[in-house]
């Protein structure tokens, strides 16, 4: 029975033993670990009999503190994967000379460079933002969940779907070999033909559902659910920076979302949209999809530049400089970011004038973004700064931030770009903004309001070996890389023939190694912080004593429902202003709390969708009906569950928060 | 003026460069042609611009954020702080004036180094008159190697590029199939090589040497080699070259094209001492196999109405990208869904083609284009 072909074809699609890549060593080892580790985990998480609580208190959560959380927690594991096959480039990159191949056959290391810049924007810069707009937003604004709490748990682990399709295309088949954008014609069937370019489509596209929703989600949120007398310019920063953030998601993933559809068909359904066959225009594709990509990178950077206006007031201990002309500064990037997307191809061929004039568009964005560093820096005038963790994240941000920025507005001169276009320069420099930008920020917001969420800081001391090792490590990692795109060497290459380089290649490579010790001490200041989470321990509810917004007014750890009586604000950094005031905190008069319930729809939903990519990825087409019809029915069938709210008692609320004001009152002891 | 300030400030920047990196080959800052010289004045010029600003605020974040750190209880402390009308003009002021600047500048420079642009100048010192006539390189980028066509000395070249000094060249740029990047970076910024189109190149080599030249966009398996070695020789040089090219007797026509169109990595350089003279337009126009209809012919048709629903009876011959010149990778057996739609059986139609439905509005000669048997010439 199983020597018939075509049953087999009909049962596993284009799937076949040989999609296991056995002969690839590195692949076998990894896949053992990942088998062992999984082993380990799994087995742990049966013999702790923790598969209930899992499954009760974070899997079917609709808490958003505790999506927030699991997103982080995503982000944090894919930036091992993202890390490791940057670490496996620069190592390649470094040893590839002379006639060398290094470690790395082309087509293996095409997957890398692929897999490395999809994975670090879509599954560790994407969720680092929406985990954290997740937990913080609504207990910035004072309320006590987001607008729609079942959408929010189904977007979580939609992205976490597309994740783990990117994980499966590590040991099952091959990833794409094109670049993290997927340029037709290289992406067409005709050019890759294997299964790795739809991986690529149906991971972003089952992600891409998720980021949306939760777009659609934080914009309803911020509009509809702020607390009484919080109008638009009383609004946090990072929340109005999370507000731009999410306008921008909903108006331009659905462009993402159209534009692989479109690839999809080109692939699937042989129409010719990007082809270079029938009249097919791959120059459509490559408009298209950094329509998306240009406002992609504000999406990343806007809340980056909330939180380092959060942490600039807070350890400078005094208010923000020129709050309205941030908040301006914010919404004139979030317009401009969309009428730049024509400066990622220049070289193109358009005519001067069409270049000039996204060339200056471009410069024009560095405007506000200078107002915007020269307000943290008259945040810090006449402040008391206290060089806490989260506040050397912000001033690294600062001193990184503006180099990038600068060879950024280089790029955007046409004529310098001809020249600098697709070269490690511009390698060098994205990695500057996003590194120094995104990723110090998403930093300082974990160490920020880890203690928020957790109820203990983590540990100050490996905080800092982690911020100097990232810092340190990525100035060794990128500053070689602007002078090797000065000396004319282009972006993807796998090997070199000029020897002279490559001391430059191996300084990078060093960069990366100190970049592994600042991820490796931020995982230590983790792990040291649970263990002495005693002496960390938060009980204030304000850990860092000058909290000003409103997160810091509620216990740490909130409580299932934020606040017990949703606050009414007066001014800007209210909980500052409350404190000011001498705000007594209410200690009678609890009602009953409507909340919403736990529900498991958003998991199963997610995982169908899975089982679709997957399908669709290997043409096993019955089981891309099958699972399409679960999906749609499951769908349906989940509009029809109306258990979907519960009260938690006035007994309980009394309960906790009596407990709180005996902590409270204890402190003041 | 501007151009010895922006030669004098060169000079140092090139020098303290020089003397930091120890003597690395910084071909983007030091170019060899006049074109890439400009463009690496206008990086000089734009970071020196931006440098007016950012190292001051570099200078001031670390000065406030000493300054002002705990410790120093001298530092005035004022928590509530936050507003300074004249520091906010300053704030958004100062930035703005140097992006008009830079923006003036950048606005000049696109439309004088466009690259479409005929140029108007050898160098700094001689200008070119306005009827000059380059010398045109018809370059082609295929998996993974450059063809390069010299239509006037009837030669072509594969991995070598050669032209005089100080004499300008008119690039045409197309590829086989996958998009790449025509750059050499010692003589001007480099523009994208797409299939059915043509990019253009206005450059100049100023100084003798042999410079390095490769796609700038990565195409797949061969990338890496991809690279070429550009010669600019001196006129006597450059006639020696091509009659060294001459020397062996070696046609390139069209399916000695289709066969070197296949994909192939790090290929030698190969010299070809005559050449199909419609050889590049047909495979500009995607129509090197005969029986393809050619992107140009195919315009005009649509240019004139289309060939209503005639017109989709021949599509197979639209289809360019041939699968069985890719060599190893198998397509999935069967065309299905559109392109099926849109196709006739194999032979081609073969009932009245009167009899079809709005086919009398085609006019004759379209129609007898859109049926062409076979080798249908390029018009080039």
């Amino acid at each position: 029975m199983f020597s018939n072909p075509d049953l087999l074809h009909f049962i596993f699609g284009r799937l076949s033993l040989d999609s296991l890549p056995f002969h690839e060593p590195i692949l076998v080892v990894t896949f053992a670990a990942v088998v062992l580790g999984g082993i380990a985990v799994l087995g742990g998480i049966t013999y702790f009999r923790l598969w209930g609580y899992l499954w009760k208190e974070w899997i079917t959560s609709i808490d958003h503190k505790k999506i927030g959380i699991m997103y982080i927690i995503l982000a944090l594991i894919m930036l091992l994967r993202g890390f490791s096959d940057a670490i496996m480039m620069r190592a390649q990159q470094a040893m590839a000379f002379g006639g060398s191949e290094g470690f790395l056959p082309p087509d293996h290391y095409d997957q890398i460079f692929t897999a490395h810049g999809v994975i670090m924007i879509f599954f560790v810069a994407m969720p680092l933002v929406t985990g954290l707009m997740n937990f913080v937003v609504p207990l910035q604004i004072g309320a006590r969940d987001v607008a729609f709490p079942f959408l929010n748990n189904f977007s979580f682990w939609m992205t976490t779907s597309g994740a783990v399709l990117i994980m499966v295309s590590l040991f099952v088949g091959e990833f794409a070999k094109t670049g993290w954008l997927a340029y037709p014609p290289l992406s067409d069937i005709v050019y890759s033909p294997g299964v790795g370019v739809d991986y690529y489509i149906w991971a972003l596209q089952i992600a891409g559902v998720g980021t949306l929703l939760s777009g659609v989600n934080l914009v309803v949120t911020i509009v509809k659910m702020r607390a009484p007398g919080m109008s638009m310019m009383k609004m946090p920063v990072f929340t109005w920076t999370a507000l731009c953030t999410n306008v921008l998601i909903v108006a331009a993933f659905p462009v993402l979302t159209a534009v692989l559809v479109l690839l999809g068909l080109d692939r699937y359904a042989d129409t010719n949209f990007f082809t270079n066959d029938l009249g097919g225009n791959a120059m459509m594709y490559i408009n298209l999809i950094w329509i998306w990509g240009h406002p992609e990178v504000y999406i990343l950077i806007l809340p980056a530049f909330g939180v380092f206006s959060e942490v600039v007031s807070t350890f400078s201990r005094k208010r923000l400089f020129g709050y309205s002309s941030m908040v301006y500064a914010t919404v004139v990037i979030t317009i401009l970011s969309y009428i730049v997307w024509l400066h990622h191809f220049f070289t193109m061929g358009s005519g001067a004038s069409v270049n000039a004039f996204f060339g200056i568009a471009t410069m024009i964005i560095s405007i506000p973004t200078g107002a915007k560093i020269f307000n943290w820096m008259f945040t810090m005038y006449k402040g008391r700064i206290s060089f806490d963790v989260p506040m050397l994240w912000t001033i690294g941000f600062m001193l990184t931030f503006v180099i990038g920025g600068m060879t950024g507005v280089m790029l955007a001169v046409p004529p310098a770009d001809f020249v600098l276009h697709n070269s490690l320069f511009l390698i060098a420099h994205f990695h500057n903004v996003i590194i120094g930008g995104v990723v110090f920020g998403m930093f300082a917001g974990i160490v920020y309001w880890f203690p928020k969420a957790f109820g203990f800081k983590l540990d100050p001391f490996w905080g800092k070996m982690s911020f100097w090792l990232w810092l340190v490590g990525f100035y060794f990692a990128f500053m070689p890389l602007y002078v090797l795109g000065l000396m004319g060497i282009t972006r993807r290459m796998s090997q070199f023939d000029d020897p002279s380089l490559q001391i430059w290649f191996v300084i990078a490579a060093f960069g990366a190694l100190l970049i592994a010790g600042g991820i490796g001490s931020f995982i230590l200041s983790i792990v040291v912080a649970v263990i002495k989470r005693d002496k960390l321990r938060d009980e204030t509810g304000d850990p860092w004593g000058d909290g000003r917004t409103l997160e810091w007014s509620t216990s740490s750890p909130p409580p299932a429902y934020n606040f017990a009586f949703t606050p009414v604000v007066h001014d800007l950094d209210a909980w500052a202003d409350m404190k000011k005031r001498g705000y007594v905190r209410p200690t009678e008069g609890f009602l009953d709390i409507h909340m919403p319930k736990n529900t498991g729809a958003g998991f199963i939903l997610a995982a169908l969708s899975l089982v679709l990519g997957f399908a669709l990825v290997w043409h096993i087409w019955w089981l891309v009906i099958a699972s399409f019809i679960a999906l749609v029915v499951g769908a349906i069938a989940h509009t029809f569950n109306y258990d979907r709210d519960y009260h938690i008692p006035a007994s309980e609320v009394v309960e906790t928060e009596d407990e709180r004001t005996a902590l409270l009152a204890k402190q003041q002891a | 003026m501007k151009r010895m300030l922006s030669k004098l400030v060169r000079g140092v920047t090139v020098t303290s460069m020089f003397s930091l990196l120890a003597g690395c080959n910084l071909v983007v800052i030091d170019p060899s042609g006049d074109i890439a010289s400009q463009q690496s004045d206008l990086i000089i010029v734009s970071t020196i611009l931006m440098l007016l600003i950012i190292v001051p605020v570099m200078a001031l974040t670390v000065f406030f954020a000493w300054k002002y750190r705990q410790g120093n209880k001298d530092a005035e402390y004022d928590p509530e702080w936050h507003h300074s009308t004249k520091l906010e003009v300053v704030i958004w002021s100062a930035p703005l004036v140097i992006i008009i600047a830079l923006g003036a500048i950048t606005w000049v420079t696109t439309h004088t180094l466009d690259p479409y642009r005929p140029l108007d100048r050898i160098d700094a010192e001689r200008p070119l008159a306005k009827d000059h006539k380059p010398m045109v390189v018809e370059v082609v980028s295929l998996d993974w190697k450059w063809l390069f066509f010299y239509p006037e000395q009837g030669i072509a070249t594969i991995n070598e590029l050669a032209a005089p000094i100080d004499t300008p060249i008119q690039f045409k740029i197309t590829s086989s199939g996958i998009m790449n990047s025509f750059f050499i970076p010692a003589l001007a910024g480099q523009i994208y090589s797409m299939a059915g189109m043509e990019t253009k190149l206005h450059a100049v080599i100023n100084e003798e040497g042999v410079y390095d030249g490769f796609s700038g966009n990565y195409s797949g398996e061969g990338f890496s080699h991809m690279r070429f070695k550009f010669h600019g020789l001196s006129e006597e040089g450059f006639e020696d070259w091509v009659s060294k090219v001459k020397s062996d007797e070696n046609f390139l026509g069209r399916s000695e094209y289709l066969e070197l169109e296949k994909p192939s990595i790090d290929e030698p350089i190969h010299y070809f001492s005559s050449v199909d003279p419609e050889l590049y337009g047909a495979i500009l126009n995607m129509c090197v196999d005969q029986s393809k209809m050619c992107m140009n012919e195919m315009m005009a048709i649509d240019e004139n109405g289309g060939g209503g629903l005639a017109g989709i009876y021949n599509v197979m011959s639209l289809t360019y990208d041939v699968p069985r010149m890719r060599g190893s990778q198998p397509l999935p057996e069967s065309k299905s869904y559109v392109a099926t739609l849109c196709t006739t059986p194999e032979g081609g139609f073969a009932g009245d083609l009167n009899a079809l439905p709005l086919f009398d509005r085609v006019q004759a000669s379209d129609r007898a284009m859109s049926f062409a048997p076979s080798g249908v010439s390029t018009g080039f």
